[in-house]
């Protein structure tokens, strides 16, 4: 069924009872041409494009959880395309252009609401830096303001900014930066790929490789044995884990990062706002919550929640930020896993196993990367060569020596 | 997190600097057969695992000595905690 607003007219005069559910639940067959391992927003971005975009429609998804239970519905909802490095900012322009024009292309409304986002800086060095990456931002026609401390005092009057220490002197503004409602992003994924024919399994986790004379064939999953021509790895939080069925060590940790979500209030921010001077970064959601977060906790974890050491230095930048967040009560915190690179950057690549293929590493940036990550992915499984924009992003990009390293942090994943 | 120091007692996690996997004291030799091979496994790969999980954290705040802390990195539960200089040492090396 096509949503627009006939259909909704309808629908409501006839009691909506004529609704009906947007994908199927079928049963694993033995075998698929592609089988994408992870039902969040990049592998069913995957399997969307996959379909629509590139003929290829044998595929199943599986997910050992239901669909959208991991990173996509457990991340602060953020778009922008503020890269400065050559191998990172056109694939994340990509990915704008795919946000700007997705609703329309996959028929669901996913609230994709460009408000616009504020990197704030505090002094002359911070100021040359985001002038550079304005710069970088214009090669890819990303658009990118520096706007002035007066300029940004109109927009958002309640900030700090004769803050002694971190006084705010303006910012780097993208216009086209906001967000995203993150679940309507998996579900219109999910329904997008099922109405071209793609079985989403959901309670259906991977448990092992059937690999042969280094050849990968199929998949053992809790619902048995699903044969494919290539497997397509996608499971960002989980990748040590689900690659070590494989015998894969990768350039990666999983680590924390926790978000918070204040009670509902009216609006008050105007877009994204990035604090200069620590690491926090807050927007209102449409529901009137603000929702920020900040660094991730720092040491190697699986557990999906955080300790109260992070929470104390987020809700400081917050204060220091805008003091009238202290008037706000927060609502719900929460923790999602990060696969934090080598160099905070991502891969999607094949590995050196043939039919098996990786994406992730996607650090705390993977929301917004979602729908080139399917793309770009997708090119990559129907032609066996990475997306133009995507070519830099491989797993042997350590050996040669050539990182994508934005922070200049070298090889320490807790410090990107 | 508390960390029970061998020297200090408990400490919390805060006042500590994560390093990672405590694979990372065995630098290999740079000049050996295998030296390339060998040194990017060591600078960039991790075993990474969800479970028990051996780590270096540095008393940044504290008296400054290396930790291997064994810590299960699903349930956060810190079960030993142990000097890097006596790991290194029972491992045969000098420091």
């Amino acid at each position: 069924m096509r949503y627009n607003a006939l259909s909704i007219l309808k629908q409501g005069l006839t009691g909506n009872k004529g609704w009906t559910p947007v994908w199927r639940e079928p049963d694993p067959k033995p075998e698929y041409d592609i089988v994408i391992i992870g039902g969040g927003g990049h592998g069913l971005a995957t399997a969307y494009y996959l379909s629509n975009k590139f003929g290829i429609r044998n595929i199943a998804v599986v997910e050992k959880g239901w669909i959208g239970s991991g990173n996509v519905g457990r991340n602060t909802t953020l778009i922008r395309s503020n890269y400065l490095l050559e191998g990172n900012q056109p694939f994340y322009e990509l990915s704008m252009k795919l946000w700007e024009g997705l609703e329309q292309d996959f028929n669901y409304n996913a609230m994709v609401s460009q408000r616009g986002i504020l990197n704030l800086y505090h002094s002359d060095s911070q100021r040359d830096a985001y002038a550079r990456r304005g710069n970088a931002m214009h090669l890819t026609g990303s658009g990118g303001v520096l706007l002035d401390e007066a300029q940004i005092r109109e927009k958002c009057p309640y900030l700090d900014y004769d803050n002694a220490r971190f006084p705010i002197k303006g910012a780097l503004w993208q216009p086209r930066g906001g967000s995203v409602r993150h679940d309507a992003v998996a579900w219109g994924f999910a329904r997008g790929a099922d109405m071209q024919g793609v079985d989403i399994l959901q309670n259906c986790e991977a448990t092992g490789f059937q690999i042969e004379d280094g050849t990968c064939k199929g998949v053992e999953t809790s619902r048995g044995l699903i044969r494919a021509k290539k497997i397509a790895v996608c499971v960002a939080g989980s990748s040590g884990r689900v690659m070590s069925m494989a015998g894969m060590r990768l350039p990666i940790e999983s680590h924390v990062l926790q978000a918070f979500v204040s009670e509902g209030l009216k609006p008050v921010l105007p877009g994204v706002i990035t604090f200069g001077a620590g690491h926090f970064y807050v927007s209102q959601s449409d529901k009137g919550g603000l929702v920020f977060g900040g660094d991730i906790d720092g040491y190697n974890t699986y557990a999906q929640r955080g300790n109260l050491p992070v929470v104390e230095d987020v809700t400081e930048g917050g204060m220091a930020l805008m003091p009238m967040i202290g008037r706000a009560r927060l609502l719900r915190m929460w923790g999602g896993l990060m696969d934090m690179s080598m160099d905070g950057s991502p891969f999607i690549d094949r590995t050196h196993i043939d039919g098996l293929y990786f994406n992730g590493g996607w650090c705390y940036g993977g929301f917004k990367a979602t729908p080139a990550s399917g793309f770009c992915y997708a090119h990559l499984l129907a032609n066996d060569a990475p997306h133009p924009v995507a070519t830099k992003l491989r797993l042997d990009r350590f050996r040669r020596g050539a990182p994508i390293d934005e922070k200049g942090a070298g090889p320490q994943p807790n410090l990107h | 997190m508390i960390i029970n120091h061998p020297l200090l007692g408990p400490r919390d996690a805060a006042e500590f600097v994560y390093l990672g996997d405590a694979n990372l004291i065995n630098r290999p030799e740079g000049l050996g057969d295998n030296a390339e091979d060998a040194m990017y496994d060591h600078v960039y790969l991790r075993d990474n695992p969800a479970g028990i999980h051996r780590e270096l954290w540095y008393h940044e705040q504290g008296d400054r000595s290396w930790l291997v802390v064994t810590r299960n990195t699903l349930t956060h539960e810190v079960t030993s905690v142990e000097l890097a200089r006596d790991v290194a040492r029972s491992m045969g090396r000098s420091r």
